[in-house]
């Protein structure tokens, strides 16, 4: 159990980092038994895909955190977040509601399902303020905040005659961008 | 311009791009200026966000390359095939055996319902018409032996006559005297005596003007007459001398009774060869005899005026004796007609009469 437990804990340690290798590990250990989960409890395999890959999202916030301390073996912690994470689907989509079986050993995960999914939402409004942005105000935000271009490389890109116009530019969609996130997380709150 | 020089000096300031210099003068804003501070904590956290975003977002694509790559390498495999089918019945379990469930019962009582309202009618139906069916049998059988019967027995047509009337024997050995226009437009005829036999008769002597036809009966099954109960009359009948006849009026061969009187020695217009009768006539008492109180024959029914009531006409006796007369000229045929010579029926009362001479007196059919 300690050579599995130090295998984990650099696995989640490469997890927090994006690192492919430790990814595809996870993927390859826990994707099956997650994947028989859901299809027998009135899932299809793209249900599985998705929330197979939303539990290692909780997985990998939880491990960025860096405050993260798994009590248990990772296969159990992953199992535990995916049931909770399609019964919350499930209900969600009002389907009826089995008693998904727990054949598997569970531990309580309510605490970090609920900050995943506050999370999500913010996401999803990201997501959508960025939609209604428009080009070429998304292409420009996405270029140096998401994919953290420099200036000058934009400008060039964009066809812009120096980085401080594109930086202007840049600054207005940004002013653009929060008053939409902002206006979606007010509409969310009421 | 501000704004823009404010947010720019906040992400240099995030960054770290500021020089010392710079950094401190930034800084001593920030504590001297509660906007700009609130400003740089907000876009610290709204940058914040978009960074974890773009980390999600990273995160997740990268998630789908490994997905794929996985799947291609076939390190994991897609359990596509248990999903849709099972997820749907297992969906739809409980509707599905709820609807069959109201399918299976109300098919039970649809047949419940039948087995109640229909088996007694249609067993009784087919009963019936297994019954109809032994009927037709029956009666096919009945059929076939009557046909046979018929061929062996009577030559009865089975078409209804085209003309009825009444004929009556003048000699024993198939004689009989009727009207002429009873057989004038015949194909063939065929006489019944009062017990229902049928016998073929052919037609020897037809005249119009007196109206008097003889017919043989050809038929080999008649049996021929010893005597006939009553005699022809030569001589004029009196006027006012009481008579009666026997007829066929009825479509059976039921005989019926009429009596009358004489009431003129001529007939219609004058005619010499006829009497007038007043006696009730119908069709079918057409070349019926005319008998007078003593049973003898002195006159064959003819016809009856339509626009007066109650005169009929009736040919006079002698006209059978012409007609033998003109038989005899015929050369063609050697019929011998021998006409009764003797009454039987002189002094009888008039039932017994009737009960005699009954037996000679024949319905005519012409087809």
């Amino acid at each position: 159990m300690k050579t599995d437990s130090t295998d984990e804990k650099l696995l989640l340690k490469g997890l927090a980092k994006n690192d492919r290798k430790c990814v595809e590990t996870i993927y390859k250990r826990y994707y099956n038994m997650v994947q028989s989960l859901i299809i027998n409890n009135n899932g299809s395999s793209d249900d599985a895909r998705d929330i197979f890959q939303e539990t290692i999202i909780v997985l990998y916030e939880k491990a960025k955190s860096g405050t993260f301390e798994l009590n248990c073996q990772l296969k159990t912690y992953v199992y535990s977040v995916s049931r909770r994470l399609w019964l919350k689907k499930l209900q969600q989509q009002q389907k009826y509601l089995p008693d998904v079986q727990t054949l598997e050993e569970t531990v309580p995960v309510e605490e970090e399902i609920e900050q995943h999914g506050q999370q999500q939402t913010e996401f999803q409004m990201m997501e959508k303020a960025l939609l209604h942005l428009g080009e070429p105000c998304r292409s420009l935000i996405e270029a140096f905040y998401l994919q953290k271009k420099s200036m000058t490389d934009i400008a060039g890109h964009f066809g812009y005659t120096n980085a401080d116009n594109a930086k202007n530019q840049k600054y207005k969609c940004l002013m653009r961008l929060r008053k939409l996130f902002f206006a979606e997380f007010k509409n969310n709150e009421g | 311009m501000q704004e823009i020089q404010l947010l720019d000096a906040i992400e240099r300031y995030l960054r770290g791009e500021m020089n010392s210099e710079e950094r401190a003068a930034f800084e001593q804003l920030r504590k001297n200026n509660a906007e700009v501070d609130e400003r740089v904590v907000e876009h610290t956290m709204f940058l914040q966000q978009i960074d974890q975003f773009s980390d999600w977002k990273n995160f997740r694509s990268s998630l789908h390359d490994v997905h794929n790559q996985l799947i291609n390498n076939g390190d994991i495999t897609e359990a596509a095939p248990k999903a849709t089918v099972r997820e749907l019945w297992k969906r739809y379990k409980r509707i599905v055996a709820v609807a069959a469930s109201i399918a299976g019962i109300t098919a039970v009582s649809i047949s419940i319902m039948a087995y109640y309202f229909t088996p007694n009618g249609s067993i009784s139906e087919i009963r019936q018409l297994s019954q109809q069916l032994n009927e037709v049998k029956n009666s096919q059988k009945q059929t076939s032996k009557e046909l046979f019967d018929l061929k062996k027995s009577t030559h009865s047509p089975t078409a209804p006559a085209k003309v009825g009337g009444t004929g009556f024997m003048i000699d024993g050995k198939g004689y009989l005297v009727t009207s002429a226009h009873v057989v004038v437009n015949a194909d063939s005829v065929y006489v019944q005596n009062i017990k229902g036999d049928y016998f073929k008769a052919a037609t020897i002597y037809s005249n119009k003007q007196t109206d008097i036809a003889v017919l043989k009966i050809t038929d080999s099954r008649f049996q021929p007459f010893k005597t006939l109960p009553y005699t022809i009359q030569k001589s004029q009948a009196d006027l006012g001398e009481e008579i009666f006849t026997l007829g066929f009026p009825r479509p059976s061969s039921e005989v019926v009774y009429n009596r009358g009187y004489l009431s003129a020695s001529t007939g219609y217009n004058g005619d010499t060869l006829t009497y007038q009768i007043a006696i009730t006539a119908n069709p079918g008492n057409s070349g019926g005899p005319i008998f007078n109180e003593f049973g003898d024959v002195i006159g064959i029914l003819s016809g009856k005026q339509i626009t007066a009531e109650g005169v009929v006409f009736s040919s006079k006796s002698k006209n059978i004796f012409s007609a033998l007369t003109d038989i005899k000229k015929d050369t063609t045929n050697n019929e011998r007609i021998k006409l009764p010579t003797s009454s039987h029926v002189q002094s009888l009362s008039r039932t017994r009469q009737i009960r005699k001479i009954e037996d000679c007196v024949f319905m005519v059919k012409s087809y």
